[in-house]
C-alpha cells in the first residue's frame, strides 16, 4: 500500500529502519546502479565507498528523490514509499547534504536557513527560526553566526549551514556527500563530533567517501560499491583498510609509492618577495621567496584559504602581483599574460576544475586543448586544425584512462574524477617546464589518485619541477623533495623531506610556530 | 498519480533538433488559431493566407526574398554574438547606425565616384557604424560591468533619435518640400536590383557570403573557438589566456557590423534615402533575434531560418491586406512562434518521463 507523504509523516513519527531493496537505474542505456540493496537503522551511521563513478551518489540522488529508481523499492520501517521529488523526501525525514553546496552566496546564514525551511511563517520569518536554530546548536554543541553572509563562512561553516537546514527540516537520516572533501582537519573533527551526537540521538546517517581513513573512523557499518554493484559490506571494527581498498578497487592497492631519488638540477623558478593580493582586498601573499629545481616536487602544505590559491593564481598569471617578481629560466615572467607564461612553460592544474578547468558545454576534444589552440601543432594561420586535435583528445583518453562514450561527447557529461585526468593529461603532455598543481587528487578515488601520483613523479623524473598545492599531508610526504608550510601568506619554513623538524608540520599550519 | 520527471539528455541528433523545431512551431500555429480565432478570422484560412502571400506566389517569393536579406545579415552576426553569451538585442541601433553612416558617404561621394567605388565604401562605412554602435555596450559591459541587454537594447532608442535629429535637422532635404528625410542618394549610391522586383542582389550576395563565412569562423577558426570557450565558461576563458576584451570587441563589432551593412541595404537598396527610424527598418534587428535561435546560433542556417521569418512578415502584410486585420498580428505571430520555439529548447535538453501508478 502505498500513503501519500504527508500523511506517512504523521502515522510515523521516526525512521527506525530504511531500506533500499533491488534498486537499479541507468542512463541512456549504461547502467549506474545494479540491484542495489542496503538498509540503515536508527542511530547508526552507514558508510557508502566507492571509487568515483561507482553510483553512490546516484544512489543517494534516488534516496533523495532527485532521480527515479527503474527497478527496485525503497521501504521506510517496512512501509515502501514513493519520493518523486526532493519534498517528499524531506517530508518523510530524510536530509541531504550535498558535495557542492546549495547556498546563496550574497544572504545570510538566517536567510539561508529560512529558504529552506518547510515551516517558515510569511511575516518576520528570523525571529521565529532564530529560537529554533539556537536551541539546535546547543543540542548539537556547535556555533554559527547567523547574521554572517555565506560568502563570508569557510566550507566547514556553509556545511553547518547545510546540515542545520536539513535537520530543521526534520531529517531522522542524513546523507552525506563527500562531506570532508572540503574541510579542514580542525573542521573534520568537529563534523564527526556533530556527527556522534546525532547517532546518540537515533538519527541515521549514511556517509559517502572514498576515503578509507575517515570511514574507519566515523563509520559503524560500511557499503562498498563497485561499477553501480554492492561488492560488498562489513562492520568497521571487524575488517581493516585494506580488505576495503582491495574491494572498492577490486585489486590490491599500493599505498606507498617508491619515489625514486633524484639529484635536482638547475633552477626553473625563482620567486622573489612577491605580494599577491586576495579576493576581498586583503593581502593573500605577504612577500614570499622560494626557488624551484628541475627534477624537483616542492609541496606547499597548509590549511585552505592561507594564501594557496592566491600565489598559484599569481605565479599562472591569473592574478596581479603587487610587488616582487617571478623569474623562469633567467626571464622575468611577472604579470604577463596567462598565455605568455604558458608559452614560457608552466602549466597550470586549477583548484576548481570545474569552475576554471573547463567549457562544460564543449565537446572532449574542445577542452583537450584549451590552453594549447594557439600552439602551431593544433592551429595553422587563424584555422583551427581539427584532425591533429582529434588524434591528440584520442591519446590523452588512452593514455590517461579517461572513461568516456567518445570523444565527440559534451565534456560536462564526464564525472569529475575523468575531468581531472583529462586536464592533468592537457597540463603535462606539453612537457612543461614547471607545473602548478593545485589539489590534484582532491576529490579521486583510490585508483585514480594513485594514477596520477604516478604521472607526477613521472613528469618529476623527465626533469621538469612541481609546484603541488595539497592539504592532504600524506601525499605531501609521499610525493615532495621539500615542503614549504604557508601560514597567513607567509611560509612558517621550507624544509626538505626528510627534516626532523617537520613533526611540527601541524603546529606550523597552525602558525604557532616557525622557523 | 501521475508522476513527471525530466532528466538531462546527453545526446542529442540532428533529426531531433528538426523535428523538435517543426513540433515548437506547429504547436506555436495552434495558439496562434485561437487568437485568429478571438478576430472573428478562420485560422486555418488565415494561416494558408499567410504561406500564400509569402511563398505561394511569385510576387509574394520575391518581397519574401527582399526581406529575408536583413535578416540573414543581422541573424548571422547574432549568433556569433549568443554563442559567446553576449545577448546583443541592439541589432535594431546598429543597422540604423550604419544607414546613417552609408547615407552620409553616399550623400557626399555619390556623385563624384563610379559606382564600382562607392557601393563598396557605403558597405564598409556601414559596416563601421554599425560595429561603432555594437562596441559601445561590449566596453560598458567589460570595463564596468553594465548589462548588455539593457545597454544595447537602450542604444536602440538612442540611434532612433539621432537619426530622427538629423532628418529634420542639419540633413534634411532640400528636395522634400519641408518633410523630413534625406534627399534621394545619388544614382551611383543606389543598388540595383533583379529587375521586377526589390531584391538588391548585392547585399544578398554579401548576406549569404557573410552566412557561410562566420560558419567557418564558429567552427573552424581559433577565434570562434576563444568565442565559444568565453561563452560556456568566461573563467575559464581567463584561465586559458583568452583575451576577454578583444574576444569581446571583435565579435561585436562583427555582430554589429553586420547589422550594419544590413541597414545599407535597406537605405540605398529600398528606400534610397534616410527617412523616419520606423520605415527604414521594420524591426528586423529584433525579427533577426528570433531567426539566429530557430537557426540553432549557426548562421549558415540563417538563411533558411531568415528566409522562413521574411515569410511571415510578407505573409502578414498580406492578411492585414485581405483579411483587414491589425498589424499588431504579424507581431503576435512571431513573439508566439519565438516563445514555442524557446520552449521547444527544453525538451530538446530534457527528457521528460510520465508514469502513472495507482495510489
Amino acid at each position: 500500500m502505498q500513503i501519500p507523504a504527508g500523511l506517512t509523516r504523521i502515522l510515523m513519527k521516526k525512521i527506525q529502519r530504511l531500506e533500499m531493496d533491488g534498486i537499479s537505474k541507468s542512463f541512456h542505456g549504461i547502467p549506474a546502479n545494479k540491484d542495489i540493496h542496503l538498509s540503515v537503522a536508527s542511530g547508526e551511521i552507514l558508510g557508502l565507498l566507492g571509487e568515483n563513478g561507482a553510483g553512490k551518489t546516484t544512489l543517494m540522488n534516488i534516496l533523495y528523490g532527485l532521480y527515479q529508481p527503474d527497478a527496485g523499492q525503497i521501504r521506510i520501517n517496512g512501509m515502501p514509499v514513493q519520493l518523486t521529488t526532493p519534498l517528499d523526501s524531506i517530508l518523510h525525514g530524510i536530509g541531504m547534504v550535498h558535495q557542492h553546496f546549495m547556498l546563496i552566496q550574497n544572504h545570510s546564514v538566517i536567510e539561508n536557513i529560512a529558504l529552506a525551511y518547510k515551516d517558515t511563517p510569511f511575516f518576520f520569518p528570523k525571529i521565529k527560526l532564530r529560537e529554533k536554530i539556537q536551541q539546535f546548536s546547543r543540542q548539537f554543541d556547535f556555533t554559527i553566526d547567523l547574521n554572517k553572509k555565506i560568502w563570508q563562512l569557510s566550507a566547514g561553516e556553509q556545511q553547518r549551514v547545510e546540515i542545520i537546514k536539513a535537520l530543521l527540516n526534520g531529517a531522522d537520516l542524513l546523507i552525506l556527500d563527500e562531506p570532508t572533501s572540503v574541510l579542514t582537519p580542525k573542521e573534520i573533527e568537529e563534523l564527526i563530533t556533530i556527527l556522534r551526537r546525532m547517532k546518540q540521538d537515533g538519527h541515521c546517517v549514511i556517509f559517502i567517501s572514498h576515503k578509507l581513513d575517515e570511514i574507519m573512523t566515523i563509520c559503524d557499518r560500511v557499503t562498498v560499491l563497485q561499477k553501480g554493484r554492492i561488492v560488498g559490506g562489513a562492520d568497521t571494527r571487524k575488517t581493516d583498510k585494506k580488505t576495503l581498498a582491495r574491494m572498492m578497487v577490486g585489486r590490491e592497492v599500493v599505498f606507498n609509492i617508491n619515489r625514486e631519488a633524484l639529484t635536482r638540477g638547475n633552477p626553473v623558478l625563482r620567486a622573489s618577495r612577491i605580494h599577491v593580493t586576495g579576493d576581498m582586498g586583503l593581502p593573500a601573499i605577504k612577500g614570499i621567496s622560494f626557488d624551484l629545481y628541475e627534477n624537483e616536487i616542492f609541496g606547499i602544505a597548509g590549511v585552505a584559504g592561507n594564501g594557496q590559491r592566491e600565489l598559484a593564481e599569481a605565479i599562472t598569471g591569473i592574478r596581479k602581483i603587487d610587488k616582487g617578481q617571478v623569474i623562469i629560466n633567467g626571464k622575468n615572467i611577472t604579470n604577463l599574460s596567462p598565455r605568455k607564461i604558458y608559452d614560457h612553460g608552466i602549466s597550470h592544474v586549477p583548484e576548481e576544475r570545474i569552475r576554471f578547468g573547463i567549457a562544460p558545454g564543449l565537446f572532449l576534444y574542445d577542452n583537450a586543448i584549451l590552453k594549447q589552440h594557439h600552439l602551431k601543432k593544433f592551429s595553422r594561420g587563424h584555422f583551427l586544425r581539427y584532425r591533429y586535435i582529434k588524434d591528440h583528445t584520442r591519446d590523452l583518453v588512452t593514455q590517461f584512462n579517461v572513461s568516456t562514450p567518445s570523444i565527440d561527447s559534451q565534456i560536462r557529461n564526464l564525472s569529475g574524477g575523468n575531468i581531472q585526468k583529462l586536464i592533468l593529461g592537457r597540463e603535462i603532455s606539453e612537457h612543461p617546464q614547471l607545473l602548478v598543481a593545485s589539489h590534484p587528487t582532491y576529490g579521486l578515488d583510490v585508483g585514480a589518485t594513485e594514477f596520477l601520483r604516478q604521472h607526477l613523479l613521472r613528469l618529476r623524473s623527465q626533469g621538469s619541477s612541481i609546484l603541488l598545492f595539497s592539504e592532504d599531508l600524506e601525499e605531501i610526504f609521499e610525493l615532495c623533495d621539500r615542503i614549504g608550510v604557508l601560514f597567513a601568506g607567509e611560509f612558517m619554513g621550507i624544509f626538505d623531506s626528510d627534516d626532523d623538524r617537520l613533526c611540527d608540520i601541524g603546529l606550523m599550519m597552525a602558525g604557532s610556530k616557525r622557523f | 498519480m501521475i508522476h513527471i520527471t525530466s532528466t538531462d539528455r546527453y545526446r542529442i541528433t540532428r533529426w531531433r533538433v528538426v523535428m523538435t523545431n517543426i513540433l515548437s512551431l506547429a504547436a506555436g500555429l495552434v495558439v496562434i488559431s485561437f487568437i485568429f480565432m478571438i478576430a472573428g478570422v478562420n485560422p486555418l484560412f488565415a494561416i494558408s493566407e499567410i504561406f500564400q502571400g509569402s511563398f505561394g506566389s511569385v510576387y509574394g517569393f520575391k518581397e519574401t526574398v527582399t526581406k529575408a536579406i536583413p535578416l540573414i545579415l543581422i541573424g548571422a552576426g547574432l549568433t556569433l554574438a549568443f554563442r559567446a553569451k553576449f545577448w546583443n538585442i541592439g541589432a535594431e541601433g546598429q543597422l540604423l547606425m550604419g544607414a546613417i553612416f552609408a547615407t552620409w558617404t553616399g550623400l557626399t561621394f555619390g556623385d563624384t565616384l563610379p559606382s564600382w567605388g562607392i557601393i563598396p565604401l557605403m558597405f564598409a562605412a556601414g559596416f563601421l557604424g554599425g560595429a561603432l554602435w555594437g562596441i559601445i555596450p561590449a566596453i560598458l559591459k567589460i570595463r564596468y560591468a553594465i548589462n548588455e541587454v539593457i545597454s544595447t537594447l537602450m542604444l536602440n532608442y538612442i540611434c532612433a533619435h539621432i537619426l530622427t535629429m538629423l532628418i529634420v535637422g542639419p540633413w534634411k532635404g532640400g528636395t522634400r518640400f519641408g518633410f523630413p528625410g534625406t534627399d534621394t542618394l545619388p544614382e551611383a549610391a543606389i543598388l540595383s536590383v533583379i529587375p521586377g522586383s526589390r531584391i538588391h542582389y548585392v547585399t544578398l550576395i554579401l548576406a549569404l557570403a557573410c552566412a557561410a563565412i562566420l560558419t567557418m569562423i564558429i567552427y573552424w577558426t581559433r577565434f570562434g573557438y576563444e568565442a565559444r570557450v568565453v561563452g560556456e565558461n568566461p573563467e575559464a576563458g581567463k584561465y586559458a589566456g583568452i583575451d576577454f576584451l578583444k574576444t569581446t570587441l571583435i565579435l561585436m563589432a562583427i555582430s554589429g557590423g553586420l547589422a550594419g551593412m544590413a541597414g545599407v541595404g535597406e537605405v540605398a537598396g529600398i528606400h534610397q534615402y534616410l527617412g523616419y527610424p520606423d520605415s527604414m527598418s521594420s524591426g528586423y534587428g529584433f525579427t533577426a533575434i528570433i531567426v539566429a535561435w530557430l537557426a540553432k546560433l549557426n548562421p549558415l542556417y540563417t538563411v533558411i531560418s531568415g528566409l522562413f521569418f521574411a515569410g511571415i512578415l510578407v505573409g502578414g502584410d498580406a492578411i492585414q491586406i485581405s483579411l483587414g486585420l491589425p498589424a499588431a498580428t504579424v507581431n503576435i505571430v512571431n513573439g508566439t512562434l519565438l516563445i514555442f520555439l524557446i520552449m521547444g529548447d527544453y525538451f530538446l535538453n530534457h527528457k521528460i518521463s510520465i508514469t502513472f501508478s495507482t495510489p
